[in-house]
């Protein structure tokens, strides 16, 4: 049989799968064992993320490289939500790429009995289980004791106890999987009826009386007096709004300084390349294309590094339960639930892994309200364009000391972005039509310090899909638009030289002036010129030249490639290089009114525009993924594109 | 001391009583899996600011759920 080969001196490879509950620092302890060797997968034909990591031990015969897989937090194999189904699937189906060797299951060791429930039906699957009691020293210190060895003898598992936080006992563990009796055990036989959940937690108590002993130990209860803060009727609301306000306050005022050091660097390196490099198609291909596409991105590393910084810290320490609870109730008034304050707040990092975090609404008419809404979340792509477009068009004045106007603008477009969720929401409550019941039956975790491994680790992972994932979109797209704005249909290049080339015309100017007005003729008799001027006569209205409808168009692929791709135009539309994108378009002429291309209205057009149109490609993937039909996707870039175009145009009617 | 039922959604913050039944199966499933079981002791901790729903403790740790979902758990206080 398979179970009996599990753990023989041979083995040398050893598959073993994280299980637990949530909340109980299963996360935690998967970093300790793996560090940075993980990576983020999904499972085959679902969406579940799947966390994997490689970590290397001896078990006294020889070295051992052990694959572990970090199931998704459940509290039951009986398959509710997707993540439950799976960790259940993996366990259960010894045909799964996945299924492991031995469970590691991870429990919290004040919370034992909920614990073991979940615990006691992955025994019953038949894999052998070696049980974690994390945390300790939290139920030590709430006079919790435990008998670990009687416990291993009632459950016929080894139990280990640790402190993951503070990585004390992963060795144990480890020595612990290494000489785990692979013979099968069973704790309960029987269906997991109602009555079943009851017979289990009878057993389980049975246990617990003779394993566990409480000694109450009154302690001021630091979770409660937070609570009585951060849910109240006043404050509970003030302080979420002032988290947010601060969040965005220092994202702006943080990330000015690496900003400016990347912006520069990048300035220098395109120097330093065009004097190297002999003049050409491909050391402009270079400079033009690539480096100027992709300076454009980079640059924003520090703001979304921030961003999920903090969105980190707000679910790590557990306020962001707290978010959910004190707003289930407005939620519900629009067709949500609190549990959709999670992809929400997660929408103003990246709507991507926002719609995937939907899954723990169970309620399928408001997961499905939630995924249609979230991109309206003024996502960390939009920041690149906002950025962009404010420091154009916005004084850069300050009052209060703290508060500057450009940060106010930007708080404005979140806010408006917040205000299109909640319309839409409101409208698709009426138009899908549901009888299933809705819940919000969740576990509210106590407050905990941030754990700054994990919430480091989160970033880097994040920023390793931004510049990898992302930036491989943004080096083809540069590519081909450097292609399409360097080369024109017919003799156009060839007739707008020889036009310079005239001696009448080489010597009315300066040598600079003529070298910017042949490269800017040229962008405009170029196919990328030729595209923008078609689209021109629908966009006009909204403010745009052809040169921002290029921008449209190959932003529809992200939204942050409009800075990448504006920074291509104005490389190659201009011969001038020390200067950076923002300088290139402040000086911009619009040249039929005279005035800046970059007005008021304009910038703010476009703003709006950005704010409210489909234009993710990814995010229409994964809508696609999670819906699992194309109508979903549809709808949504049809309502999108129609309620940015209208807004924009109402917006740039107004104020022109 | 008198023994009273009512549904859990009927406490008062503060108040503690003693699970009694279900009257709803589905909902009975969900929160017996999560430690709401006939017999646990049960402490409503707190009302949300805009009325529901709730927090209870039961069995060590903190569970929110909705009033109409406490509303099928009947409680002896």
């Amino acid at each position: 049989m398979e179970e009996a080969a599990v753990i023989t001196p041979s083995k040398t490879k050893l598959k073993i799968a994280l299980a637990g509950n949530p909340n109980s620092g299963k996360s935690t302890f998967f970093n300790n064992l793996t560090g940075l060797n993980q990576k983020v997968g999904n499972y085959p034909g679902v969406t579940v993320d799947k966390k994997t990591g490689t970590c290397f031990f001896e078990n006294g015969s020889g070295k051992i490289t052990a694959e572990i897989i970090d199931l998704p937090g459940a509290y039951s194999v009986k398959s509710k939500s997707e993540d439950e189904r799976i960790a259940a699937e993996v366990i259960s189906n010894h045909k799964n790429k996945d299924h492991p060797d031995v469970i590691v299951y991870v429990a919290d060791a004040s919370n034992l009995k909920r614990a073991l429930f979940y615990c006691t039906q992955l025994i019953d699957l038949g894999k052998p289980v070696v049980l974690v009691l994390n945390m300790i020293d939290i139920a030590q210190e709430k006079g919790i004791k435990i008998d670990f060895e009687k416990l291993s003898e009632e459950l016929g598992t080894p139990v280990v106890s640790t402190n993951a936080r503070k990585n004390i006992g992963t060795e144990k563990v480890l020595s612990a999987i290494g000489s785990i009796d692979p013979a099968k055990n069973i704790f309960l036989n029987g269906t997991e009826n109602g009555n079943a959940i009851y017979l289990r937690y009878k057993k389980i108590d049975e246990i617990l009386q003779k394993c566990v002993s409480k000694s109450p130990i009154e302690k001021p209860d630091f979770t409660k007096k937070l609570d009585a803060v951060f849910t109240h009727k006043i404050w509970g609301f003030a302080i979420f709004l002032g988290v947010l306000l601060l969040i965005f306050q220092a994202i702006f005022s943080l990330s000015e300084y690496p900003m400016q050091w990347i912006e520069s660097s990048f300035i220098l390196l395109n120097d330093f390349i065009s004097n190297q490099l002999p003049e050409g198609a491909l050391t402009d291909l270079l400079t033009n294309g690539i480096l100027a596409g992709l300076s454009g991105v980079l640059v924003f590393i520090p703001q979304i590094a921030l961003l999920f910084f903090f969105i980190a810290i707000l679910e790590d320490t557990g306020y962001m339960a707290r978010v959910s609870f004190i707003t289930d109730k407005i939620m519900r008034k629009f067709g949500l639930n609190g549990r959709s304050v999670v992809p929400l707040i997660s929408g103003v990092a990246c709507a991507v892994p926002a719609i995937m975090s939907a899954r723990t609404i169970g309620n399928r008419k408001e997961r499905l309200i939630t995924i249609m809404i979230t991109p309206l979340m003024t996502c960390s792509a939009r920041l690149p364009v906002y950025i962009l477009l404010i420091s154009l068009v916005i004084p850069n004045q300050k009052f209060l000391g703290f508060f500057t106007l450009q940060g106010i603008v930007l708080m404005g477009m979140y806010l408006l972005g917040f205000v299109a969720v909640f319309g839409a929401a409101f409208v698709f409550k009426f138009v899908l039509k549901s009888k299933e019941r809705s819940y919000f039956i969740m576990e509210m975790p106590t407050y905990k310090m941030p754990r700054w491994k994990n919430i480091g680790l989160t970033i880097l992972e994040k920023i390793k899909v931004f510049t990898y994932d992302v930036g491989k979109v943004i080096i083809a797209i540069s590519i081909v638009l450097w292609a399409l704005a360097s080369y024109g249909p017919g003799d156009s290049f060839e007739q707008i030289e020889k036009k310079y080339n005239n001696p009448e015309v080489a010597y009315s100017h300066s040598p600079e002036i003529l070298a910017n007005k042949m490269a800017s003729e040229k962008l405009e008799a170029s196919y990328a010129g030729v595209f923008g001027k078609a689209i021109e006569p629908i966009i006009k209205p909204l403010g745009f030249d052809w040169k921002i409808g290029i921008a449209l168009i190959t932003s529809f692929a992200a939204r942050e490639v409009f800075v990448g791709t504006m920074a291509t135009i104005y490389s190659i539309g201009d011969a001038d290089d020390t200067l950076s994108i923002r300088q290139k378009m402040m000086a911009e002429i619009n040249p039929e009114t005279g005035g800046k291309v970059y007005s008021l209205a304009v910038g703010l057009s476009l703003m709006v525009f950005y704010a409210f149109a489909m234009q993710c490609m990814s995010t229409l993937a994964v809508v696609f993924r999670e819906t699992k039909h194309w109508k979903w996707p549809l709808i949504q870039l049809v309502y999108m594109t129609a309620l940015a175009y209208l807004s924009s145009l109402l917006a740039f009617q107004f104020l022109k | 001391m008198s023994i009273s039922t009512c549904f859990l959604s009927e406490l008062k913050a503060g108040d503690s009583a003693v699970i009694e039944s279900f009257s709803e199966n589905e909902i009975s499933e969900k929160l017996m899996e999560m430690g709401c079981l006939p017999g646990e002791a049960v402490k409503l901790e707190r009302i949300a600011p805009l009325g529901d729903p709730l927090i209870i403790s039961i069995s060590g740790y903190e569970l929110s759920l909705r009033k109409a979902e406490a509303a099928t758990v009947l409680v002896k206080k």
